[in-house]
């Protein structure tokens, strides 16, 4: 039914959401694509998982995942980017790439290749309206997401934490020159992004009720389409795309057939980046300077 | 030899040619995380010409090639409008694509596969390596090779003295296109059965692993990464389980300590008696 | 009398809402060494960027040789023959002095020649190199790595760099800045040898006595609006010049 597709869309949606503002924070405040992120939600996934079935509560989990992730991604920024930074971008972003990779091994020799089953125990009851019936886990996917968005909202808008990052995000040598410490900022935007891909990771490890080694691939990496087509520094922007994105794989599963749904969400990707590189909703393609 | 050194050393070859298309985009400071698209189009093209079609092998190697190349040159001209880091993603949104077409298209097997190719000789694989490497080594003395580095360098310097930089990555890429397309061939008819898995993201990352590993300023360092990736795993057994893990960390090892790689020229001509040019 | 190579008629340049250039009018005439001076911030390297299609006016025209190239793409505007330097010098950070004359000819001879190894297959583009090479006096350091330079010697390398693609008119930002005297003197020599040779030349410049003892003609630039323009006698003794200096030096 259309409206149990939507429901679902915006719960997947909701991860992606908040996947998305993790690419986002990196990218923007640094210029550059951390592949880790990717692995970091899966292994947030783990964590909340391993949290869940000893019998704790859903907001440990999600803490759990969150402070694991972001713990992990201080190492990524301490070894990984800091030494590069002067580097063209490929440089760290390859380097983020060798984390994700190592990652990516680590769990599946540490849980298996196979995927891990949520307990039905923990899977709490539906709710139901008229036609549609919404899982209470789906309703925490999404509330969670609202939370922790409006919390990053918060941070960037109103907290001078957030000034420097904006600042750097701009101009990271005026920032310098203002006092803000280029390098505090770095490791605080690496550890947010990683504690919003981590939350992020035990929302789909409850979605889903499972977690496999291979969700970073599998959902990770379309978090950056829904980066682009939002608009790779909006919040707003995030918040849109995420649920579009979430809906139209959803629908394409549902009368398309799974198999065509990457193609979808990566040929809007790069649609957007062809004709609206800005985002949906991005600022005008400004004036930019220079032409060549 | 025995089958099991041969597909060894057959694989070494075709990573090589994997590497290689990476290492000529690298060459104007793009990076490509989707070349393993272009390698799914040679795979498939090569396979339905030879077993559909009835085309010879080589002549269905080099169609495919051209094929792949011209559809690289195409998309370039959009594509390559983005610098980058939008690049990069691009080019991973376009691997991506391609999988998930050929998971689709029946004509093809879709998710169950393709198979019936004849199966090829190491040597054949290495006929075609050989050439290729040749190719490029020939180039890296050209004036295009410089127009490329001058685009990697500063494009805008680049621009302002007259050189067409859209042209030159087009080009690049286009070229880096045919050469995954004849990787792709020969893994499909080494392998004698091909399915869209095969050519996912990982191993668009096998080959920048291996360029960015064994040497990214040099053809050669392709050659150098390949081997590394598939025969140093068979040295040490007991890393099996940690394999990628090893990879990876190897990898930002050589970031920190080594950036160009293991083979770089320097090395290269202490490696090799040279002959200085005067 | 010479031919004008170079015209801008009315050319505008904004960014947001600040005018780098105002409605600038000037011409520049074949065979001739031209300056453009005038405090910093004044627009002069926005103009270079404006001629060499680096940036796009908002409005008037920009004409080479009759023929106007205000939309044209920084390359074609190159190879029509408008080549420049930069302020900061811009060389390929990962190439010899040597491969830097041999990359700065584009379009010069036939692709295939462009694809094999140089030093057998295109002996025109050597030749071509090897005389910019000796007309800058590089030959000793032909085969080190431009980075590795010293600062006068970098900015020799992209002077020839510039003249390696056969331009018809060089347009050169701040050739001298941060030279010796000595240094200033030998690139001096040289241009004046381009010029004899046919070359037209526009130059930025700080140093005005480096200017006054080159400069056929000169033009000044402030707040992107000319306010004067003549030759180097007239303009050091103008006084709508001297105020815009002494102006900004307060």
């Amino acid at each position: 039914m259309l409206l149990q597709q939507l429901v679902n869309g915006v719960t997947l949606g909701a991860v992606y959401t908040l996947l998305a503002l993790s690419f986002s924070i990196v990218m923007g405040i640094l210029g550059i694509l951390n592949l880790a992120i990717a692995e970091l939600f899966m292994i947030g996934g783990y964590l909340g998982f391993a949290v869940i079935t000893a019998n704790l509560s859903l907001p440990v989990a999600v803490a759990a995942g969150m402070a694991g992730a972001a713990a992990i991604s201080a190492v990524i920024e301490k070894i990984g980017y800091e030494p590069l930074r002067d580097a063209p971008l490929v440089t760290p972003m390859l380097s983020t790439l060798g984390f994700s990779i190592i990652l990516q091994n680590i769990a599946t020799n540490v849980w298996g290749s196979d995927p891990l089953q949520l307990p039905d125990e923990f899977l709490g009851g539906r709710i139901t309206f008229g036609s549609v019936s919404i899982g209470e886990l789906q309703l925490i996917v999404i509330g969670v997401t609202i939370a922790l968005v409006a919390v990053m909202a918060y941070v960037v808008q109103r907290t001078s934490m957030g000034r420097a990052l904006r600042a750097v995000a701009e101009n990271r040598d005026v920032a310098r020159l203002l006092g803000v410490s280029g390098s505090r900022i770095t490791l605080t935007a690496f550890m947010m992004s990683g504690a919003l891909a981590g939350a992020a990771g035990v929302l789909i490890a409850i979605h889903y009720a499972a977690i496999t080694p291979y969700v970073g691939v599998e959902i990770g990496l379309k978090a950056i389409a829904v980066m682009v087509i939002g608009g790779t520094s909006q919040i707003w922007g995030a918040l849109l795309a995420g649920p579009l994105i979430g809906i139209a794989e959803v629908l394409t599963v549902a009368y398309g057939g799974s198999q065509i749904r990457d193609f979808v969400v990566y040929g809007f990707m790069i649609a957007i980046l062809l004709f609206r590189p800005q985002g949906l909703l991005g600022g005008s393609g400004a004036d930019q300077g220079q032409r060549v | 030899m025995s089958t099991y050194t041969a597909g060894l050393l057959a694989d070494v070859g075709i990573l090589t040619l994997g590497a290689l298309s990476v290492y000529i985009i690298l060459a104007t400071g793009q990076l490509s995380l989707g070349n393993a698209g272009f390698m799914a189009i040679g795979a498939y093209l090569s396979s339905y010409l030879t077993v559909i079609a009835g085309v010879p092998l080589t002549s269905a190697l080099l169609i495919a090639a051209t094929v792949s190349g011209t559809i690289g040159v195409v998309i370039g001209f959009p594509a390559l409008r983005l610098k980058g880091i939008f690049l990069a993603m691009a080019t991973l949104g376009f691997g991506e694509m391609v999988r998930s077409l050929f998971l689709n298209l029946d004509i093809t097997g879709g998710a169950g596969g393709f198979h019936g190719m004849a199966h090829i000789s190491v040597g054949y694989v290495w006929i075609w390596v050989g050439l290729i490497l040749l190719l490029v080594w020939l180039m890296e003395s050209s004036r295009i090779w410089l127009e490329m580095r001058a685009v990697a360098d500063d494009e805008t310097a680049a621009n302002l003295i007259g050189l067409n930089t859209t042209m030159t990555k087009i080009g690049a890429f286009g070229m880096s296109a045919a050469v995954a397309a004849v990787s792709g061939g020969l893994f499909a008819h080494h392998h004698v059965y091909i399915e869209p898995g095969n050519f996912g993201f990982e191993r668009s990352i096998d080959f920048v692993l291996a360029v960015i590993l064994g040497g990214s300023t040099i053809g050669a360092g392709s050659l150098v990464g390949a081997a590394l990736l598939v025969l140093l795993p068979e040295q040490l057994r007991a890393l099996d389980d940690w394999r990628p893990a090893a990879f990876g960390a190897l990898l930002i090892i050589v970031l920190l300590i080594r950036r160009q790689g293991i083979l770089d020229r320097r090395l290269l001509r202490r490696l090799v008696p040279h002959k200085q040019t005067a | 009398m010479n031919k004008p190579l170079l015209q801008l008629s009315d050319v505008t340049k904004s960014f947001g809402g600040i005018k780098a250039l105002s409605g600038l009018c000037c011409e520049v005439r074949q065979g001739q060494i031209v300056g453009v001076i005038g405090p910093n911030g004044a627009g002069k390297t926005t103009l270079f960027n404006v001629i060499t299609g680096a940036y796009r006016a908002n409005s008037g025209e920009v004409f080479l040789d009759r023929q106007p190239i205000t939309h044209w793409r920084p390359y074609r505007i190159a190879r029509a023959g408008a080549v420049r330097t930069f302020q900061n010098i811009r060389l390929f950070s990962s190439m010899t002095v040597w491969e830097h004359l041999l990359v700065a000819q584009p379009g010069q001879g036939a692709w295939w020649r462009r694809a094999l190894p140089t030093n057998w297959a295109d002996g025109a583009a050597v030749a071509r190199a090897e005389e910019v090479l000796e007309f800058f006096g590089l030959q000793e350091v032909r085969h080190q790595s431009a980075r590795s330079l010293s600062y006068g010697t970098q900015r020799k390398v992209e002077m020839a760099r510039a003249l390696t693609a056969s331009p018809r008119m060089l347009l050169l930002d701040e050739p001298v800045a941060g030279m010796n005297h000595d240094e200033a003197e030998d690139i001096r020599r040289l241009m004046l040898r381009l010029r004899d040779g046919g070359l037209t030349i526009l130059l930025i410049e700080h140093d005005m006595g480096f200017v006054m003892n080159l400069c056929d003609y000169l033009y000044v630039l402030d707040f992107g609006v000319l306010i004067a323009k003549g030759l180097p006698g007239e303009i050091q003794a103008d006084p709508i010049v001297m105020d815009a200096y002494l102006g900004k030096e307060a």
